[in-house]
């Protein structure tokens, strides 16, 4: 008796999957891909905002037939792609402000709407800091005049670019910096952080979504159907920070991974200001398998360790997976 | 076309005339009334193809006019006061990007204490900021700065702050001329960038620069006002031919012919100091007025050779520095390098203070006869200075400033004599 031949790879998006459909395959995997930001940039090894914005402008190009325009504001992917006389960009490029990108977005835009020139679509990104605290007047701004522009924040969770100091992205009990894993609180408090994403939702603006580097063709096909519409849009992307987490160069990808399936980092879409889709957990694991690889949540684990911290933190991800729903009734 | 309106709607239209393709408006007195002129202007179809964008902040406004300007559209906001200081880290992006924007600043004091009326604190505070400052001593010259300005920043590609006198300018009903769409297209080319954010020819705008390069890309600022110096008589002659009437400039001497004395001023003061001086000339007394319509690039050698045959100046001036004094005269000053004249500041008008042709024309002759300070706080009142002085070294809690000055004073007016 024969049995059919299963082909291992098909149903996965790696770069490399031949055995996908071809418009089903990764925009990297095309010799076609722009390579918006180019080789030779000084980013860490191991970075995930460097392999985020890589996987995003480049989705972005392809979705715009080149006819893009970026504002980045201050941060790790501004410096590490910019050092003069050197530049990694090969589309057309600004960095104004740390704080303002969204709003140097909303001029970009304003001009080319004035200049009749429809095709010309404009991101603007930053890294959570820019995004979530200085630069956050800006963005509510434009999300409010629905501005048409992409904006992309690439999340690393703390002020890496200046050393590791806490954002309002820091999650709770992390050693920054700033928030050293001291005293009988160690790390960043709880109670305290803000969740972008859905603040963007809060606006209704047109699409409202999350991804992580774990997951790219999701986070590619997230860039396409931003695209797809006009007006204010938001991308928030999670991007591990093998410096800033204490986390090895290779576990990049892992940890956004892990970060999904712990239900900590919920991916999902909305639009309009109502959730339209959410990426199931596949195979839930407990917050301890994410939190132990990273030394910024070290204190957690010495000595006696802090189970009730621990506990605190499994109980944010429980609560993000009964909101999100981000199990099946099944399971 | 002669017209009686607001300094403000005089300004937005002509803004209008000048065909901003990107207006970032957000309020704040006094110059409020312009971009509300401007965004009728763009609502009701009368200015096209324009954007009017309501921005969140003045640092937003400033941000997406960056952001409009280097993807390659004429751009134009307005400010004032704590708007240009909330602004100030996109003021000066702005510049060292060199990207054309006009600004007006309706100048208006900064708190605190909260104070709304004029004075010259805010545009003196971004001196060093590396915009072109024209000052208008009158309506018809703020109007035709605003064209001027866009001709220049343009050309140069570097932003411009047209400064004038918030209230007494902005919100004064004067006769102006104002000129056909005809008149100002000729004068004023289509902006055409010198560095432009274009998907068919890639660049990075805003890149990081160390040690290696940054003296020098601060310097080619400096040599740009250094040509806008060349370039501002230029263009005030070129548009006097044009339009039949001078404003702009550098400097502009009032009877200085044989002056002994001569005052040095920026905007609408000038007016009351041309009346005094006048007045002081009938009676005999050798005194003159330097108008300063450039202050950056600061004209050095104009102010010198405007200057050079008198035996004292004195600098009237809106604007202080604490700790030493004079923000222009530190600049007149330096013009004067070597020439030994007596030199002469008076603080004036802080915080909307009327400046009066009689306390003008009192410390003027004082300086005639070399009684004056160097010094000189105008009309100061120095009862209440003391009252508090001595409060505060009687007692250690002495309350907040302001409130006590304002009960010591009994009712509160603004103080004309």
């Amino acid at each position: 008796m024969m049995s059919p031949i299963k082909f291992y790879q098909t149903g996965t998006f790696t770069v490399g999957n031949r055995l996908l459909a071809p418009e089903q395959r990764s925009v990297q995997s095309s010799t076609e891909r722009h390579n918006s930001l180019n080789s030779g940039h000084r980013a860490c090894q191991g970075c995930g905002e460097a392999l985020g914005a890589r996987y995003a402008v480049d989705a972005a190009m392809r979705a715009t037939n080149g006819q893009l325009i970026a504002a980045n504001a201050t941060g790790c992917l501004e410096v590490f792609s910019t050092p003069y006389p050197e530049t990694s960009w090969q589309l057309p490029w600004i960095h104004s402000l740390f704080g303002n990108a969204a709003a140097v977005g909303t001029g970009i835009a304003a001009a080319m709407k004035v200049k009749g020139k429809k095709d010309v679509r404009v991101i603007a990104q930053g890294g959570d800091g820019g995004t979530t605290d200085i630069g956050f007047g800006c963005l509510s701004g434009m999300f409010e005049r629905n501005d048409d522009v992409l904006y992309i924040c690439y999340d690393n969770e703390a002020y890496m670019n200046t050393g590791v100091q806490r954002s309002s992205a820091t999650p709770h009990a992390a050693r920054t910096a700033t928030t050293m894993a001291v005293g009988p609180e160690p790390g960043a408090t709880f109670g305290q952080g803000k969740k972008l994403p859905l603040i963007a939702m809060a606006h209704e603006i047109p699409y409202v979504a999350t991804a992580t580097v774990a997951d790219l063709r999701d986070l590619e096909a997230k860039v396409e159907r931003a695209f797809a519409l006009r007006g204010a849009r938001y991308l928030h992307v999670l991007v591990p920070c093998p410096l800033g987490w204490g986390a090895a160069s290779h576990d990049t990808i892992k940890l956004a991974r892990l970060a999904r399936e712990t239900g900590l980092f919920p991916q999902f879409e909305a639009e309009g200001g109502e959730v339209t889709s959410v990426t199931q957990i596949r195979h839930r694991v407990p917050v301890e398998e994410y939190l132990r690889p990273q030394k910024r949540f070290a204190h957690l684990f010495a000595g006696a360790g802090r189970p009730d911290v621990v506990a605190q933190i499994q109980a944010e991800a429980d609560r993000n997976i009964r909101r999100f729903k981000l199990l099946d009734e099944q399971s | 076309m002669l017209k009686q309106i607001e300094g403000s709607r005089a300004v937005a239209e002509a803004v209008a005339l000048s065909r901003p393709e990107v207006i970032c408006a957000y309020p704040i007195s006094p110059q409020t009334h312009i971009v509300e002129g401007l965004g009728e202007l763009v609502k009701s179809g009368a200015l096209q193809p324009c954007e009017f964008i309501n921005v969140e902040s003045e640092f937003a406004a400033m941000s997406v006019a960056i952001g409009a300007s280097a993807a390659g559209a004429r751009a134009y906001t307005a400010t004032a006061s704590q708007g240009l200081l909330f602004m100030a880290e996109a003021v000066y992006n702005a510049s060292g990007l060199g990207l054309p924007i006009v600004m007006t600043v309706a100048n208006r004091a900064i708190g605190a204490p909260i104070n709304i009326w004029n004075d010259h604190s805010d545009s003196m505070s971004q001196r060093d900021c590396g915009w072109i400052q024209l000052f208008a001593a009158h309506n018809q010259e703020a109007l035709d700065l605003h064209i001027q300005a866009f001709k220049l920043a343009e050309e140069l590609s570097m932003p411009v702050m047209v400064c004038m006198d918030g209230f007494i300018l902005t919100h004064a009903v004067e006769r102006v001329d104002m000129p056909t769409q005809a008149q100002v297209d000729a004068f004023l080319p289509p902006y055409e960038p010198r560095q432009v954010l274009d998907p068919a020819e890639p660049v990075s705008i805003g890149a990081m620069v160390g040690p290696e390069a940054f003296m020098e890309v601060r310097y080619l600022a400096h040599a740009k006002q250094l040509m806008a110096l060349e370039r501002i008589p230029q263009i005030a002659a070129e548009f006097a031919e044009r339009f039949g009437r001078t404003t702009g400039g550098l400097v502009r001497p009032y009877r200085t012919e044989d002056a002994e004395t001569i005052v040095v001023a920026l905007g609408s003061v000038l007016g009351t100091l041309k009346d005094a001086v006048d007045e002081m000339r009938d009676t005999g007394a050798r005194i003159g007025v330097l108008g300063i319509h450039s202050f950056r690039p600061f004209p050095l050698a104009a102010v010198r050779e405007a200057l050079q045959h008198a035996k004292r100046i004195v600098v009237l001036e809106k604007s202080f520095s604490v700790g030493l004094g004079g923000v222009v005269s530190t600049d007149v000053r330096l013009a004067l390098h070597r020439l030994g004249q007596a030199g002469y500041t008076v603080v004036a008008g802080l915080g909307g203070r009327a400046i009066t042709k009689a306390s003008l024309t009192r410390v003027l002759n004082e300086a005639m006869q070399d009684k004056l300070e160097p010094l000189t706080f105008l009309d100061l009142d120095w009862r209440i200075v003391n009252r508090q002085l001595e409060r505060e070294r009687a007692v250690r809690r002495s309350g907040p400033i302001a409130e006590n000055l304002l009960r010591d004073l009994g009712t509160v007016a603004s103080k004309v004599s």
